[in-house]
């Protein structure tokens, strides 16, 4: 539907709300109009927004607000909706939930970084920060005087109940009733599954709860190496900004900066040579090869394969030494810049792709040769932590995770950037949704990467590696969002520009906090290895969870 | 072919020479306890080297390479290290059980370890009910596991106890058929004889199928039993981080580490001296001037060859397997190989009835 149709829609169904922009649309509502909105918006058959992309938090300066990047899976249209309160001692906005699950941690996340509380949200604890922690440090007002926050060396207190506030409808109008949910009785066995643990693959914290072998209910406990990088990025010029992306999920290191690149080179009106599109893209699918062969590996320990381990790491290792070669680095690259890439290709590059091409399927057929085909390892696989479609796209489970419980996702295909529009290569969707599925989805992504390097690599056309940019760079005022399809699923960026060198406001919709957001309903009532295999088959990073 | 009991014998004479009856054996016990002491640590250390050798060419990598020739030194590098830690005394623990719980671990190692035939006359428990023995005291292990992993406050340690009080009960079941199985056809459970009844042929190749289907189902319960890959569900290391063994340091860690190793060992030695004929040479009936040469090569290289074959092969799982579930680990036990063994001891048992054997 057209974003002229839609509008005239909400204008018939709230005229009330108020259109702040056309392209993209964007709506204002008033709190307490949002819940019916939003489940109209998400019910409506024409409109049918089931995916909530990105949900930002906002200090305008007087107003508190939320802002929801929406999207119809069915019909590909989107909307960005935004509410805000002007109270700024207790600021209340109402949950979503409920609508869309995703926004689960999301609002736990705002609730940290802006105070704003969410009525009738199930669990209202902080995300990334501590419960004890003293102001809200998004906000534009927060004191980060270390006086008032100093490093405390005593352990925070685990929760096992959970405050939460209710709406009720009274007799003088309405009423906000603060109660309490109960997480785990005292009776029960809870263990904690990380901060420090091998199968978290990083500093992540389960609080699982057990029955024996049985696991009955799965906490997910985040912020262990939360670094604040949207705040420190307010602070920051735009080609600064850059610099922290490869910090957030590393393991697609090219693809977040590529979506900040994009982003800014989109607000900025800046088209980039067609060569630089290419060897972004072709960087973006080496990275991704290269994850994908780190999840095979990652995942093959987590399941007890030890050599595969090796295997993986031997085969991955081929990848960082392009990567080392052109960019001067293996892990971090700093290679996108804004207007282009950091420096040109190394001459060698192209004919070690082109070795790597062919050296890579029989290793393929060899890994599924020691381990696909395993008895064990399929047993173990199938069947385990299914997922499905519906809740796939209510959690906001993007990326291969979600491409293997049968949606279509791939920005890659949604939104063409770089080159992808001039590649053939094909969607790899499955219908199976459990852990065997998301395990094949990457296995054969890793195919179709080589398949679209294969096409690109004697393709790359000649011309400049970057446009020239002025020193200063200012964004025109504005909202803009962009995402990318990296290794996990869809990385966005969102910056609000008030035309200053800094941005005002940059938020990372990171693919990393739906995927551990559906742990424990995944891993729930399977047993403790099912929930290693889950969170093992789910692929997540943690620096990407705790931007 | 040379037979160690003339050594015996001899030290044996020496000490009554000079010494009364008691004295005497006081001695001999002493000394025994040492050799055996010092070749459970050699083996022990012998078999970490090669399990770190042997996972490190399956994994496309080198292995210890730099303390000594070829890294030969390493795990006794190790192991002096290891005897110098620190035992750290952990808060709110049951110190007495703690403490404990690795002796018993070893003590059962060391005592399965004892009733092994190594070589012709070289064997130091040897009485009518050996096999028995044995599986009594290599089931004992277990208590010292579950006191571990009780006694550790910790949950994943008590998580990984009890996951292998369930597993090594199961596979005990396995173990102990099997080996029946083959005691009803060897018609003995004295270990001596067992080895001299294999003089004309190993078990494995005369007890026909039955024989067979023993050997491998005692294959796999003997790698759950030694807790290896792809039955280490009680260590699991990517699900408990360490198991039963999560809150030891020290050498008391390395007691459970050891026992690990020995256990492997005396599961292997256990599979040779039933079905594939103990130090007994390779004998083919009627092949006089093969047997004959065969009889050349001594008792103990046999022995150790053919442990180390099947070592091998349980350190191949180990490395090439994922690890199982809890729930499909019993499974294969109890739905699997329990009435396989079952059909087999009735099997073996017409094997003999009927003489159909070789």
């Amino acid at each position: 539907m057209e974003n002229r149709q839609i509008k005239e829609k909400i204008a018939g169904f709230l005229p009330e709300a108020v259109f702040v922009t056309e392209e993209p649309l964007m709506v204002s509502v008033a709190p307490m109009q949002l819940p019916e909105l939003a489940s109209w918006l998400r019910n409506d058959p024409e409109l049918l927004f089931d995916y909530l992309v990105c949900m930002t938090g906002e200090d305008s300066g007087e107003e508190l607000g939320v802002i929801y990047h929406l999207r119809s899976t069915v019909h590909g249209h989107s909307l960005v909706l935004r509410t805000a309160t002007s109270d700024r001692e207790n600021p209340e906005l109402p949950s979503v939930s409920s609508i869309w699950a995703t926004a689960n941690l999301n609002e736990r996340e705002v609730y940290g970084f802006f105070g704003i509380r969410f009525i009738n949200h199930p669990d209202m604890r902080r995300l990334f920060l501590r419960n004890d922690w003293v102001g809200y440090p998004l906000r534009k007002d927060y004191n980060a005087d270390p006086k008032i926050n100093p490093v405390r060396l005593e352990s925070e207190e685990s929760l096992d109940v959970v405050p939460a506030y209710e709406l009720h409808e009274t007799e003088e109008g309405f009423d906000i009733e603060e109660k309490e949910n109960v997480l785990f009785d005292n009776e029960e066995y809870v263990v904690n599954i990380g901060p420090q643990h091998p199968a978290t693959h990083g500093v992540l914290r389960f609080r699982v709860q057990l029955d024996g072998e049985t696991v009955r209910k799965v906490d997910v406990n985040c912020g262990y190496i939360h670094r604040g990088i949207e705040k420190m990025c307010e602070s920051l010029t735009y080609p600064q900004t850059l610099a922290l992306t490869d910090r957030l999920d590393y393991l697609s290191a090219h693809q977040n900066r590529h979506a900040l690149c994009l982003c800014i080179e989109e607000a900025m009106g800046i088209e980039v040579p067609e060569r630089v599109k290419y060897i972004r893209t072709i960087m973006d699918e080496l990275t991704r090869i290269a994850s994908h062969l780190l999840f095979w590996s990652t995942f093959c320990m987590d399941l007890g394969a030890l050599t595969a381990f090796f295997y993986g790491f031997r085969d991955r290792e081929k990848i960082l030494d392009m990567f080392e070669e052109t960019c001067g680095g293996r892990l971090i690259m700093n290679y996108n810049v804004i207007g282009g890439v950091m420096q040109d290709i190394h001459p060698n590059l192209i004919g070690r792709i082109k070795e790597f091409i062919k050296y890579l399927p029989p290793m393929l057929k060899e890994y599924h040769e020691v381990f696909t085909g395993n008895v064990i390892a399929q047993q173990r696989m199938h069947g385990i932590g299914v997922l499905s479609r519906e809740y796939a796209i209510s959690y906001g489970v993007t990326g291969p995770s979600g491409r293997a419980s049968g949606w279509a996702c791939d920005v890659r295909k949604i939104a063409p950037y770089g080159v992808y529009d001039k590649v053939d290569f094909k969607e790899v969707v499955r219908h199976d949704g459990d852990v065997y599925g998301r395990y094949m989805v990457r296995m054969d992504e890793i195919l179709e990467s080589l398949h679209i390097l294969e096409q690109l690599v004697d393709n790359i056309p000649a011309g400049d590696y970057a446009v020239k940019t002025k020193p200063i760079i200012r964004l025109p005022e504005g909202r803009y969002f962009k995402s990318v399809e990296a290794c996990r699923g869809e990385f966005g960026v969102y910056i609000e520009s008030r035309g200053d060198k800094y941005p005002y406001r940059l938020k990372f919709r990171s693919p990393g906090l739906p995927l551990i957001s559906v742990v424990d309903l995944l891993a729930r009532d399977g047993k403790i290895a099912d929930l290693i295999a889950v969170g093992g088959s789910l692929d997540y990073v943690v620096p990407d969870i705790d931007r | 072919m040379f037979d160690f009991s003339v050594v015996t014998k001899w030290v044996d004479m020496m000490l009554r020479q000079w010494l009364p009856e008691s004295w005497v054996l006081t001695t001999e016990f002493v000394l025994i306890g040492l050799c055996v002491l010092v070749g459970y640590a050699i083996i022990a250390l012998v078999l970490i080297y090669v399990e770190r050798k042997v996972c490190a060419f399956f994994q496309c990598r080198l292995g210890p390479n730099r303390v000594g020739p070829y890294g030969l030194l390493q795990s006794f590098a190790d192991m002096f290290k290891m005897l110098t830690k620190e035992l750290i005394e952990v808060n709110h623990v049951d110190r007495f059980l703690f403490n404990l719980a690795p002796y018993i671990v070893i003590i059962s190692s060391v005592l399965a370890f004892g009733c092994i035939p190594f070589a012709k006359g070289l064997e130091i428990i040897d009485f009518n009910v050996g096999v028995f023995f044995l599986i009594a005291v290599s089931s004992i292990g277990i208590v010292g596991i579950l006191l571990a992993g009780w006694s550790s406050n910790n949950k994943y340690s008590l998580i990984g106890a009890m996951r292998s009080g369930a597993q090594m009960i199961s596979y005990e079941l396995s173990i102990g058929l099997s080996i029946l199985t083959m005691v009803v056809f060897s018609g003995t459970m004295q270990l001596s004889t067992i080895v001299a009844e294999q003089a004309d042929g190993w078990f494995l190749f005369r007890g026909h199928i039955p024989a067979l289907i023993a050997f491998v189902v005692y294959l796999i319960a003997g790698t759950a039993e030694t807790n290896r890959g792809p039955f280490d569900l009680p260590e699991a290391d990517s699900e408990l981080t360490a198991g039963y063994h999560t809150e030891y340091s020290g050498m008391h860690f390395g007691f459970f580490y050891l026992a690990e190793y020995l256990n492997m060992f005396v599961v292997a030695s256990v599979a040779t001296t039933i079905f594939l004929g103990g130090w007994m040479p390779l004998h083919i009936p009627g092949w006089e001037a093969f047997n004959a040469a065969m009889d050349w090569i001594p008792s103990l290289l046999w022995f150790i060859a053919k442990v180390a074959v099947v070592i091998f092969i349980i350190m191949w799982f180990k490395w090439t397997f994922p690890r199982l579930r809890i729930d499909q680990l019993l499974r294969l036990e109890w739905k699997y190989l329990l009435p396989i063994n079952l059909v087999n001891l009735l099997l073996m048992v017409l094997v003999v009835v009927f003489e159909l054997h070789f």
